[in-house]
């Protein structure tokens, strides 16, 4: 009836919404009603603990430090800023076959690559092949933009800084060293390679630099990263791309080349080796440590035991938990939850 | 325009500067200066009547939106940080990206205000738009024009239904009794019609008003806002003057009524009419919660400057620390680095910036959203709604919500808010004889009690040929009969919702006529009526008042509707309303002209449709509004053809009381039939009607309690006074007895009616005396001259007014005495008790005798017949404050009494209005407050107004609690606004409180669930909230701080910034609100049937020091958790910056909603839809953002990231295992504490779960075990004690709420 609802205009609507009557789940956190939740968490995190730890502990891992600050070291010679073009070796042996794919990797400490005035020092349009951006790097770049008024090509802090020592690995059998394939393709980001980091489109590439300068830090230009492999020159250089790629922590390790081809695919077996280090990259500055770290992978990456006992130490917890709570449940229980 | 000089434009503006500010403006008419241009209009200074209440102009908009955004504290504070962060050496972002979410924020509320304005803008253009008749003197006619060309000097015609578009000073009307009545509810609420009548000695004689004529000045006072009040005068051509006040102004927003047409003269227009200047627009109060929450604020930036430093300071050591310069460190463009020191001071600007979130910027928008929400969900409530008024719940404050969960004392006015204020008259007693009307008491109880029964009762009568409840005069149909229950019901309901109107309920109108009393007067007609008391007693009833009489033929058509809607906006909308309206009035009656009749019940559109189809003249008993009075009307003189007539009559009267002694005078055949400004007609019960001349009325007002009216008698031609007053008031005035001849002496009378007076007062009845006097013609020559004198005076216009009726009204011969009875409202004594339970100390305070309070208060249940009653009461300052000292020693014993131990003090406290008045005195104020404070209710009566808004300061201040004051009445609105809530109850007497009001509820029982159930669910859904809020914001920017130690205190973050924004403002923003607005941890029926739970609100509530750090704390815990997890798994690894911070953003959100989880109570389908909604947005906004930005946010480049982690198993095992390590302790904490000790809340919530029946059960088992409520205890507590109660002979300055109308 029309009249009826002009008398009661102001009656708010008899909805379950406004009424605020909309049926409702209202979960109870009391004992009794956790515990099987408890122990089912308790019981699937003691399955993922144990399975990350066994994971983890038959990853290998092999850490080298080369950086040469005792005098016993090897590298202690190339230590000193001063040194130019040192090269030094460092002796290690495999007691065990380690297992393939390994993965070779450098490491750093104390090298705070997510320093924010760090990290801004870049120009990424320039790094994508924008051409105008060779001309007239960012102004994030500065100091690291223009040498006198020609500009720096990549420009920025970051590109400057690029780690520069390189390695040759051997193994040792009987005297003869051979040497280990290293497999530099593949190690960046799929994404770096392809999208983010591009060469300009000028041939020969050498051409796209003309008016520009190499920064300072480095020993020859852009176009000269990898002058045997066009697809790994310039910008999509897999070292230079692994190392624009910014740590999260100021003690890392970046991967320099994976030991996938060749003989020693299946592995390292065990016996003694032998690292050649060209020596360029200066730590002291920073009480910094250089490594070499060779390792294996698994599905969850590299070594991490700390996940694993996260995961048992949690999961115990929770059954432990559980058990408290019966305890509980059965002093103070609601008498209707009877 | 033509050229002046720019001289002669400033000298201009002066003038009209200084026209504008005098105290006395003098306008003339505009007509002679028409057509010139507006340097010669004498009229010029003064505003027009087009109005813009818009804040802001179009090309202005910004900046001055911007200007009043800035008023805020927290907008400067983050358009600074924004501003700072483009200081290159400090910068944390990129300059442009910081600015991203202070503008969102801006521009939000930009756009809020900015539809606002439009909206005002749109009413105002509507308003000023409305067609309105202006003279012209060049059509010799009124022209149709705007409501925006009226000027001040216009002479402006209003036509019946007509709003009055400007302030008009009334000339003429179409009344041959030159009278105009108005409806004021657009401006008060008030829907009895006002009189107004036209400035005397102007214009009267003339039966068309000729503008052009006019040629006197009008003096009158600089515009003000108070609506009661206007002072001018009118200087004739030969200077004589003529006073005119409020009763000859038409206010702006009036409607004409029952008057067909109506000239006025524009005195003020536009901005400076009444009705203008007191649009204030919304109140802003803070809530406690609020101010709360400023602390806590404070404390967020002392913790944010702390972790700012702690990040400098760090920076400066770190650097210190490095042995040379490494190659990560880069140089400014000079190739030097800063100092450290001046790095590590750069520092902590930089991270301020980046930390800034810490401070919530969304908080304060959210809390208003939350409000909103709140708000729409209290207005909403349908236990809220009143079905016979057609209201619902009002919120007016929009930002004290949770405060009614706070609420630890009630002050509560008596009149209207515990009563109905429908007043029913009970009992009179004449020249000192009772009669105590048997028959109506029973009438009253039957219908009280069984409403059902009415129509049994009333069909026993003997009904008039058709005069039952049924209009329609051809229905015969049998199915009717069987639909009168429902109807008649209905007819009740509607008849109500008119009560201001047409007191069309049987119950107020009617009443049956004490046996012994007609017999008197019927003996008394037979004799010499002239002098008879009986006649005089009743004559005055009819007379003495202020009640407007409209016939029903003239019934004003009104839809329920638009008063209420008046009521809930502001004036100024309320007139667009009704413009709006008036259009779709005509669009009503005319399609029900069409339309066929419907069997249509007894309400107020039977009366429209009988104005509209019936003729005039009306057949004899056909039933209309007002056709039960006939069966009711037993008097046996009154023959049928002028009861007919007298039936259609209906009473508007500004106070209840006023219609009660009208219907009562009628019941007995003193028929008030008609009255205007001078002349008053009463039907007589011999069937004679009595034409009187009114000669003056001296009106209403606080300070004397009593009203008077001057007639001359139509025979004996006497001067005759009759005066109505409170007791106290008239018995200092009586003077020579009676009458000579009447046996007995004044003496007499005087002592036995004021027994009987005390009788009514302690029955609870409000008592009125009725007294006459015979003025000589001499006396009133010389008094009436100074009364024109007063009348006239520009200057204390009031007391002179006063004064003149204080100088007629002695001397006066008592007649007798009324008592009226004032019926509690529905299920008050419930609402008490429950309130009480609640923790609530209710006070009420009332104008009433103590005696008739204190009955009211045991009816209602204030005092139970156990309590210890305390009676104050005393005359000077000595003895109240030994009283006072006595009172609280004795109480502080009786509350230390071992037998008294377990069990509440039900001690309360009466205390009255000039006690009060010492005991508040800043000497006593402390020890009367500790009084107050033990006892568990306190009566005071015969208070002012003015009192009790002391009361309520006073506890306020000095207990430091949460007020609440509750009135219905004019009286209550200083008390309404002193509290820290103010509650307007909408009933009988007009809108003042409800205007002045927070909340406006229709019922007192309301305020139950007001309380109880809303007041707890805002309180603790907006505290959980705010405690939420901080708690997310201190555990997400706690990331980016642990960030800094492992990147040099560098202002790093790991986050993309726009992935930050995203996650503050729509990531995690919605999931608080709606728990802010819907959570439900108890049930309303849980909170209604325990209303101990309220107690966990009251104090501090759920929102307090402790729960605020604990909430902080937990927020430390897990953004450490939650960054360290991550970081302990990824150490030593190739992980890059953003590719860390992606599962350390994803983690965050895991725990903060999950957070929420736990928190919400009640998991309806909006909570499910909105948190996961929530984190489907997060993943898809991510994910398309990872996707589409390559370089597009230098330096960060989130290209791929959140894929590629997607990819990676360790992603999720990384994500599962910290959220719940984050979560568990806070799980853990609040599943023990419910199981081995549960809050009230929690049990509450237990017993929610169990099947309705079986949770009764419970409820009534658990209150008994809790002890709350009522234990009762017997033979322990005495009744007043006597020593304390001295007795009081007069109360000069306190009067009856009844009479403050």
């Amino acid at each position: 009836m029309v009249k009826q609802e002009k008398e009661f205009v102001n009656r708010p609507d008899n909805t379950a919404f406004t009424q605020q009557r909309l049926p409702a789940w209202q979960p109870m956190l009391s004992a009794g009603i956790i515990i099987p939740g408890f122990v089912l968490i308790g019981l699937a995190f003691i399955g993922i603990g144990v399975a990350l730890f066994v994971t983890s502990q038959s990853i290998q891992v092999l850490e080298v430090d080369y950086t040469g600050v005792e005098q016993s070291s090897p590298c202690f010679k190339c230590s000193d800023p001063d040194v130019k073009n040192c090269v030094c070796k460092m002796e290690f042996n495999i007691d065990s076959l380690f297992k393939g794919p390994v993965f070779f990797y450098y490491g750093l400490s104390n090298y705070f690559q997510n320093y924010r005035g760090y990290g801004v020092s870049k120009d990424p349009n320039q790094l994508s092949g924008d051409l105008d951006s060779f001309k007239v790097p960012s102004d994030s770049c500065a100091p690291y933009e223009y040498v006198g008024k020609t500009p720096i090509v990549p420009c920025g802090s970051v590109a400057n800084s690029m780690f520069n020592d390189s390695f040759k690995l051997y193994q040792i059998v009987s005297g003869a060293k051979i040497q280990v394939t290293l497999d530099g393709k593949g190690i960046a980001w799929w994404t770096d390679y392809n999208v983010k980091y591009r060469n300009p489109s000028v041939t020969p590439l050498k051409n796209a630099f003309n008016g520009t300068v190499k920064p300072t830090f480095w020993s020859k230009p852009a176009y000269e990263l990898d002058p045997t492999d066009p697809a790994n020159n310039g910008f999509i250089n897999q070292d230079f791309l692994v190392w624009m790629r910014r740590a999260a922590l100021p003690n890392f390790r970046k991967l320099y080349r994976r030991i996938t081809e060749g003989d020693y695919a299946k592995g390292l077996p065990a016996g003694n080796y032998s690292l050649e280090i060209a020596y360029n990259y200066p730590v002291l500055s920073f009480d910094g440590r250089k490594k070499v770290v060779l390792s294996n992978v698994s599905w969850m990456g590299g070594k991490n035991e700390f996940l694993g006992i996260a995961y048992l130490v949690i999961g115990s917890m929770c059954v432990v938990m559980s058990i408290v709570m019966l305890i509980v449940y059965a002093k103070f229980k609601f008498p209707e939850e009877e | 325009m033509t050229w002046r000089s720019p001289l002669a434009v400033v000298r201009d503006a002066l003038s009209g500067q200084r026209a504008r500010e005098k105290d006395l403006r003098n306008l003339v008419s505009n007509l002679p200066y028409e057509g010139l241009d507006r340097a010669k209009q004498p009229n010029r200074y003064f505003p027009g009547n087009a109005i813009k209440t818009t804040k802001y102009t179009v090309l202005l908009f910004i900046p001055m939106n911007l200007f009043e955004q800035f008023h805020r504290l927290a907008n400067i504070y983050f358009v600074g940080l924004a501003i700072l962060n483009f200081v290159p050496v400090v910068n944390a972002f990129q300059p442009e990206v910081a600015l991203i979410p202070i503008c969102v924020i801006l521009s939000l509320t930009a756009l809020k205000d900015a539809w606002e304005d439009f909206r005002r803008y749109q009413s105002d253009r509507k308003l000023n738009n409305t067609p309105c008749f202006i003279y012209s003197r060049r059509e010799k006619q009124f022209m149709e024009r705007r409501w925006k060309d009226v000027r001040v000097g216009d002479f402006v015609k209003v036509v019946c239904n007509e709003i009055v578009p400007a302030d008009l000073l009334l000339l003429h009307t179409s009344d041959p009794a030159s009278v105009c009545h108005i409806e004021t509810a657009n401006l008060d609420g008030e829907t009895n019609l006002k009189q107004r009548r036209v400035v005397p000695s102007l214009c009267i004689s003339d039966p068309e008003l000729e503008p052009e004529s006019f040629n006197s000045i009008v003096v009158c006072e600089k515009p003000d806002d108070n609506l009661n009040h206007f002072k001018c005068y009118v200087e004739k051509p030969d200077k004589e003057k003529v006073g005119a006040g409020i009763e000859s102004l038409l206010l702006r927003g009036c409607t004409v009524r029952n008057t067909d047409h109506a000239v006025g003269f524009v005195v003020y227009a536009g901005h400076e009419t009444k009705s203008m200047l007191n649009n204030h627009g919304p109140r802003y109060k803070r809530s406690k919660l609020e101010r709360r929450l400023n602390t806590d604020v404070i404390f967020c930036v002392i913790l944010l400057f702390v972790m700012c430093l702690v990040g400098a300071v760090g920076h400066f050591v770190w650097l210190q620390s490095l042995p040379s310069v490494p190659p990560y460190l880069v140089p400014h463009s000079a190739g030097l680095l800063d100092s450290p020191g001046l790095s590590g001071f750069y520092m902590f600007f930089t991270l301020i910036i980046l930390l800034q979130v810490l401070i919530p910027i969304s908080l304060y928008v959210s809390i208003e959203l939350v409000k909103i929400g709140q708000i729409f969900f209290i207005t909403n409530d349908i236990d809220l709604y009143d079905e016979e008024t057609d209201s619902s719940m009002q919120c007016k404050a929009l930002n004290i919500t949770e405060d009614l969960g706070q609420i630890e004392y009630i002050f509560s006015d008596k009149t209207g808010t515990l009563t109905e204020n429908k007043m029913v008259f009970r009992r009179c007693s004449i020249m000192g004889t009772e009669y105590p009307h048997k028959e109506n008491a029973i009438r009253l109880t039957v219908l009280d009690e069984h409403e059902s029964e009415e129509e049994v009762i009333f069909n026993q009568r003997p009904l008039p040929p058709r005069a039952g409840w049924t209009l329609d005069p051809e229905d015969t149909n049998p199915e009717r009969k069987q639909h009168q229950p429902g109807s008649q019901r209905k007819s009740k309901v509607s008849g109500n919702a008119q009560r201001d109107a047409a007191f069309s309920s049987p119950l107020e109108t009617e009443v049956i006529p004490d046996r012994k009393l007609l017999q008197q007067i019927s003996g008394a007609e037979c004799g010499g009526w002239q002098i008879d008391p009986y006649l005089d007693f009743f004559l005055a009833l009819a007379i003495c008042n202020t009640v407007v009489v409209s016939m029903a033929t003239a019934q004003r058509q009104r839809v329920n509707w638009l008063s209420h809607s008046s009521q809930r906006n502001t004036p100024l909308d309320t007139l667009s309303n009704l413009v709006k309206r008036a259009g779709s009035f005509r669009h009503i009656f005319t399609s029900w002209q069409h339309t066929p009749k419907q069997s249509r019940t007894l309400s107020e559109d039977s009366v429209i449709e009988e104005d509209h189809f019936n003729p005039p003249v009306k057949t004899e008993g056909a039933g209309d509004t007002n056709g039960l009075q006939t069966c009711s009307l037993q008097t046996p003189s009154q023959c049928d053809k002028p009861a007919a007539t007298s039936n259609k009559l209906s009473y508007e009267a500004e106070s209840p009381d006023e219609a009660a002694l009208v219907y009562a005078a009628k019941a007995y055949g003193f028929t008030l039939l008609a009255r205007t400004h001078d002349s008053v007609t009463v039907r007589l019960p011999s069937g004679q009607d009595l034409e009187f001349e009114v000669l003056d009325t001296l009106a209403f007002d606080s300070n004397r309690k009593r009203m008077s009216i001057l007639v001359r008698h139509p025979i004996t031609r006497e001067c005759v006074l009759y005066t109505k007053g409170a007791d106290y008031a008239i018995m200092e005035l009586l003077g020579t007895p009676y009458a000579e001849h009447f046996s007995g002496s004044q003496k007499n009378i005087a002592s036995d009616t004021q027994h009987h007076l005390d009788c009514y007062a302690k029955e609870g009845l409000r008592t009125l005396c009725i007294t006459k006097k015979v003025v000589c013609d001499e006396a009133y020559e010389s008094w009436s001259v100074n009364r024109q004198r007063a009348l006239a005076a520009m200057e204390n216009r009031e007391e002179l007014i006063m004064e003149t009726a204080v100088q007629l009204e002695t001397n006066l011969s008592l007649l007798g005495a009324t008592g009226v009875e004032d019926r509690l409202q529905e299920s008050v004594p419930d609402t008490i008790v429950a309130l009480r339970e609640a923790g609530i100390q209710v006070w009420v305070l009332t104008g009433d005798k103590p005696e008739t309070a204190v009955n009211i208060g045991y009816a209602c249940r204030l005092l139970e017949e156990e309590d210890l009653v305390i009676n104050m009461s005393c005359n000077n300052k000595r003895t109240c404050t030994s009283i006072l000292d006595c009172t609280l020693e004795e109480v502080r014993r009786y509350n230390e009494d071992p037998r008294n131990v377990d069990t509440t003090p039900d001690i309360s406290l009466v205390i009255d209005g000039r006690t009060l008045t010492m005991a508040l005195a800043s000497d006593l104020q402390d020890r009367f407050v500790d009084l107050a404070k033990r006892c568990r209710s306190v009566l005071c009566c015969r208070v002012t107004p003015l009192q009790k808004s002391w009361v309520v300061k006073v506890v306020r201040e000095k207990l430091k609690v949460m007020t609440l004051a509750v009135g219905d009445g004019a009286n209550d609105v200083n008390m309404i606004q002193a509290a820290d809530i103010g509650i307007g109850i909408s009933g009988q007497e007009g809108m003042q409180a409800v205007m002045a009001s927070d909340f406006a509820i229709s019922h007192f029982k309301h305020l139950k669930r007001l309380l109880l159930v809303h007041g707890h669910w805002c309180h603790t859904r907006l505290a959980n909230m705010i405690i939420y809020f901080f708690y997310k914001n201190v555990a997400y920017v706690n990331l980016l701080f642990w960030y800094q130690f492992f990147c040099g205190f560098s202002g790093t973050a790991m986050i993309d910034y726009w992935l930050m924004i995203f996650f503050n403002l729509f990531f995690t923003s919605v999931p608080p609100i709606m728990f802010g607005i819907m959570d439900k941890d108890v049930s309303a029926e849980m909170l209604m049937g325990v209303p101990e739970l309220y107690r966990t609100g009251q104090g501090a509530g759920e929102y307090t020091f402790s729960t605020f750090w604990v909430s902080i704390l937990d927020a430390f815990y897990q953004s450490l958790v939650c960054f360290f997890v991550p970081y302990l798994a990824y150490q030593d690894s190739d992980i890059d910056v953003f590719t860390f911070g992606t599962p350390l953003n994803t983690i965050s959100l895991f725990t903060i909603l999950l957070h929420l989880s736990i928190e919400i109570k009640a998991w309806t389908l909006v909570h499910w839809v909105i948190m996961l909604g929530s984190v489907a947005l997060y993943f898809i906004v991510t994910l398309a953002y990872s996707a589409i930005c390559v370089t597009c946010n230098p330096p960060s480049n989130p290209y791929w990231i959140l894929q590629s982690q997607m990819a990676d198993p360790m992603f999720y095992l990384i994500c599962i295992i910290t959220t719940v390590v984050a979560l568990l302790p806070r799980y853990m904490f609040h599943v023990l504490r419910n199981s081995i000790s549960p809050s009230p809340l929690m049990q509450a919530r237990h017993l929610d779960r169990l099947v309705p029946s079986s949770r009764d059960q419970w409820i009534k088992e658990w209150r008994t075990f809790r002890g709350g409520g009522h234990v009762k205890r017997s033979g322990l507590s005495t009744p007043t004690s006597p020593t304390l109660d001295t007795p009081v002979d007069i109360y000069p300055q306190s009067p009856t709420a009844s009479d403050i109308t």
